[in-house]
């Protein structure tokens, strides 16, 4: 099997002195297959995201990135393959700064030289004009700025992308272009997506391995149309029956 | 006669642009309408305006009657009268409808107080019905709770019970369920259904999702932009939609659905 690209083995995490907010989560990301981490308020997607990004580390288990612990001194490393999309487009765009250094951030930061021509592919990538550039994040709406931070997050040309709730602030017709946008990063610049959601559609339409937290524990886990198609917990098929839909 | 009736509702920021525009439709008594649209449709601002609750700086122009009353001409006293007994508002967000310095019981208690005259034992009663009837379990516990103490369900059913407590004929509800969970949403929607099917209370239910929509209410109208674009019972706008902006909803929310049903045959 391939190398996963990420992966949490055996990870708990508890605050000092406090109850377990994660207990024994296993979960790997290999390159090629998007994988959804489901569940709701309070069962520790978020927790386990800022293990997974590097901001927090374990109280038990351990973090691998490409098959190694994932340490200090590899950050540097992760940050280049690995990148993040925040839900609120709002509050994720520094409204100081003009888009094109916002999309240029990741560049700078991880020292690969922030030629304008990168940001512009990037910009062109995410389907925006190139003048998006010189202009600010309150000039855009919420899924032009999403689009945005989904450029800030590829400049790089990272393996990677951890999308926390990437659609859950925008309309519905909106969430549909980003989750096409998504898509087709994937296909066309070999992207993985860790896509953390609520939004079992969105799962379903993105992603191929679905894992389901409930209370700090993984409940379930498997290919996407099994875990959604034929739910073997009784929680999994509680999200699924609460799941409002058409009349056919 | 509608229970609310509004014609070519227009409300104006102070430069003079139309954020609604010539907006009308009606809700009976009884009813179950919903304004459907998404960010800057106007569906928010329309409701405001309904219940006389526009923020300064905006204006509206038309005619609103909420039960005979003019909403946006009648003097403040009248249209205050009007708001509780006949109408009452729910929101997004429970935490900013809540007052965060006030126990969910007291907050509960300020129309009850104000509009049934209950005191002492009979309110402290009153209370722990309210809060049994959005089905909280623990009623005593959460009654001495304050808001930040709650979870966002929880606050929710407190937030609708203050607003059942007026025992209102028209309940109207801006993106009830939007900041909750997807188990704790399908609960509310459910308790919202119950409540206005038993007490016969007219809902008019506002959100941008349209399958939240079809759960619960009848008639729809579609805005955008500021303006009704379709309206209609919601079967038919879902089964057969005209305007291509209701085509564009209607096929956006399909899509997810068809993802989670290929899930179940593959």
């Amino acid at each position: 099997m391939t190398e996963p690209i990420i992966s949490a083995d055996r990870v708990g995490y508890a605050y000092r002195g406090g109850a377990a907010v994660l207990t024994d989560v296993s979960l790997a990301v290999p390159p090629g297959r998007n994988v959804a981490l489901v569940g709701e308020s309070g069962a520790g997607k978020t927790t386990l995201l800022r293990l997974l990004l590097g901001l927090t580390r374990p109280t038990e288990g351990a973090i691998r990135f490409e098959g190694g612990l994932l340490t200090r001194g590899r950050l540097r490393d992760y940050r280049r393959a690995v990148q993040a999309v925040f839900q609120d487009p709002y509050s994720s765009l520094d409204p100081r700064h003009r888009i094109g250094r916002i999309v240029a951030e990741p560049l700078r930061g991880l020292g690969l030289g922030a030629e304008p021509a990168k940001v512009a592919a990037a910009l062109e990538a995410v389907g925006l004009p190139t003048d998006t550039a010189g202009r600010y994040p309150h000039e855009f709406s919420g899924g032009q700025r999403q689009r945005i931070a989904i450029a800030r997050a590829i400049v790089g040309n990272p393996r990677l992308l951890l999308a926390d709730e990437p659609v859950s602030a925008l309309d519905l017709t909106t969430r549909v272009r980003i989750v096409d946008l998504l898509g087709s990063l994937c296909a066309d610049r070999g992207l993985t997506i860790l896509l953390v959601s609520h939004d079992l559609g969105v799962v379903a339409e993105l992603c191929e391995h679905t894992a389901v937290l409930e209370h700090g524990r993984l409940v379930e886990q498997g290919p996407t149309s099994q875990v959604l198609g034929a739910p073997s917990h009784p929680y999994t098929r509680r999200l699924l029956e609460s799941v409002p839909r058409l009349p056919a | 006669m509608s229970l609310l009736a509004v014609e070519g509702l227009t409300v104006r920021d102070q430069a003079g642009r139309a954020l609604v525009d010539d907006v009308s439709f009606a809700v009976a008594a009884g009813d179950r309408a919903g304004l459907i649209g998404e960010s800057g449709s106007g569906k928010s601002l329309t409701a405001l305006a309904v219940t006389g609750l526009l923020p300064p700086g905006l204006s509206a122009t038309g005619d609103i009657r909420l039960d005979g009353v003019d909403m946006i001409r009648a003097p403040e006293k009248q249209r205050t009268a009007a708001r509780g007994p006949v109408a009452a508002i729910v929101f997004q967000e429970p935490l900013t409808a809540l007052d965060p310095l006030m126990t969910a019981g007291r907050q509960i208690a300020g129309p009850l107080r104000r509009l049934h005259g209950l005191r002492g034992a009979a309110l402290r009663s009153a209370i722990g019905e309210a809060l049994a009837e959005v089905r909280l379990t623990d009623a005593e516990r959460i009654a001495r709770s304050y808001p930040h103490e709650l979870s966002g369900g929880q606050r929710q059913r407190v937030a609708i019970a203050m607003a059942l407590a007026c025992r209102p004929r028209l309940l109207i509800a801006d993106e009830p369920t939007t900041a909750l969970d997807v188990t704790v949403q399908a609960e509310i929607l459910d308790l919202l259904d119950r409540l206005v099917a038993t007490r016969g209370t007219a809902l008019l239910f506002i959100t941008h999702d349209l399958p939240v929509a079809a759960r619960v209410t009848r008639d729809t109208h579609v805005l955008r932009d500021g303006r009704i674009v379709e309206s209609g019972p919601i079967a038919d706008v879902i089964a057969r939609p005209e305007h291509p902006y209701t085509r564009t909803l209607v096929d956006s929310a399909r899509r997810f659905d068809a993802a989670l049903e290929r899930t179940g045959r593959d």
